[in-house]
């Protein structure tokens, strides 16, 4: 791109028709020119307005249903549990069994099922880390198959093989369970009913966990019996 | 939903400030409030449900990722989440080369134009309808393929069998006009600054 031509790409990069090499050198222009980002502003109000001329359509309700559920994901500020590893029977020490089986698992966690790979892979690696917490103790469940892993400061994640089907538009979701109330802690899905999750939520000594179905997306109370719930932790 | 009337009284700019603190229930409402616009422009652009799901979906939490970094100063919010969702839908058209195989992007005036509009919607669709009329055709069809369409400037300038800086005139010069027409068009301010659209 000739440096005179430059400052004629405004309405281009607005209306998003530029190629890749020509919005980089375009917006590495526009840091240092001010004519061209105020006009770039200007246009690209004009050219936003031109959305309206498409016909508004409501998205599937479980387009919103995903979206709000990898932001919560993802939050920054709240401090997930992390998760440890089990299969059916296997034994406690998980670490090795972590690394030989987790792929496959961990994938088919909470995050699958938003389509999001890319938080799925981050859930594995923190996943994978706290794994190696060598204070993370098991507590046995009670409906269910698997354990609740929980780390001396709380933190907790849920093992669980032998899932029943949840059934179309449901979900699992986690409750920590601590004085007569019941808490979100994480909304998945299995894989070959399997989960693997990190609750959202630390769980204190004495509180339980459980697990119920629910419609996606989550509720903020349960609203069915639980399918499974642990033992109080220590 | 019930967020709705938590929030319906904050500005789209206030939410994005919440938003930008991990307030999911701020979250949620700036997506209801957004929710058909987008899709229907992704759709318009891609004319494909799943693929438009995939761009509203990561302009969204393109959103609640990047919503401190929001600067109000430079553009509204609506700008903001409109350019972020055509962004993606264009870059998807591109990847996926939808424009290769398929006409045109044209008027589309079918019995499913507009079901999921509220009246407020239908009124600036009217508006902007009306003022891409007035555009001088040349003018109106190089933005219309560049916005709607995904063509690159350079696409343009050979499918059009038009020099470069031809296609660059025509998309400044619309444009320029198209501000001018919604300007006239538009009796209040900031049309949408703390409008809820419900359902």
């Amino acid at each position: 791109m000739e440096r005179d031509d430059i400052h004629e790409l405004t309405a281009p990069y607005a209306l998003d028709a530029l190629d890749e090499h020509e919005v980089r050198a375009f917006e590495e222009h526009l840091r240092g020119c001010e004519r061209c980002r105020d006009e770039v502003a200007m246009l690209r109000a004009t050219a936003a307005s031109l959305a309206h001329d498409a016909p508004a359509v409501a998205p599937p309700p479980e387009l919103r249903s995903r979206i709000l559920v990898t932001a919560r994901a993802e939050r920054g500020n709240v401090v997930p549990l992390r998760p440890r590893w089990a299969v059916p029977a296997a034994a406690a020490a998980a670490v090795a069994a972590c690394a030989a089986l987790g792929f496959g698992l961990w994938a088919a966690t909470l995050d699958h099922t938003l389509g999001n790979r890319e938080a799925a892979l981050r859930s594995q690696a923190r996943a994978l880390a706290v794994a190696a917490s060598p204070d993370a103790r098991r507590i046995a469940l009670t409906g269910g198959h698997g354990a609740l892993v929980v780390t001396h400061d709380g933190r907790a994640a849920l093992l669980l093989a032998d899932l029943p089907e949840p059934g179309a538009g449901k979900v699992f979701e986690a409750w920590v369970v601590s004085g007569g109330s019941a808490a979100p802690a994480g909304v998945f899905s299995a894989k070959d009913r399997a989960a693997a999750v990190a609750l959202e939520r630390d769980v204190p000594a004495g509180a339980k966990v459980a697990v119920t179905i629910e419609r996606a997306g989550g509720a903020q109370q349960p609203t069915s019996a639980p399918i499974l719930s642990s033992g109080s932790a220590a | 939903m019930s967020a709705g009337n938590v929030f319906a009284h904050l500005s789209d700019e206030a939410l994005v400030a919440l938003v930008a603190r991990s307030d999911d229930d701020a979250f949620a409402e700036l997506y209801d409030r957004y929710d058909r616009l987008a899709y229907g422009l992704a759709r318009r652009i891609l004319r494909d449900g799943a693929l438009a799901e995939d761009a509203v979906q990561d302009a969204f939490l393109t959103i609640w990722r990047t919503a401190a970094k929001f600067n109000v100063e430079r553009a509204p919010a609506r700008v903001w989440i409109l350019t972020l969702v055509h962004r993606r839908a264009v870059d998807l058209v591109r990847h996926h080369e939808r424009r290769r195989t398929e006409q045109l992007p044209q008027r589309e005036e079918k019995g499913d134009d507009g079901a999921d509009e509220t009246v407020w919607l239908r009124l600036q669709r009217d508006r902007v309808r009306d003022a891409l009329r007035q555009l001088p055709d040349q003018q109106r069809e190089a933005i219309e393929l560049a916005y709607f369409g995904g063509f690159t400037q350079s696409e343009l300038a050979e499918r059009l069998g038009q020099p470069l800086g031809t296609i660059k005139s025509r998309m400044f010069s619309g444009l320029a006009r198209l501000r001018e027409l919604l300007d006239d068009a538009t009796p209040e301010g900031d049309p949408w600054s703390g409008t809820t659209f419900t359902s």
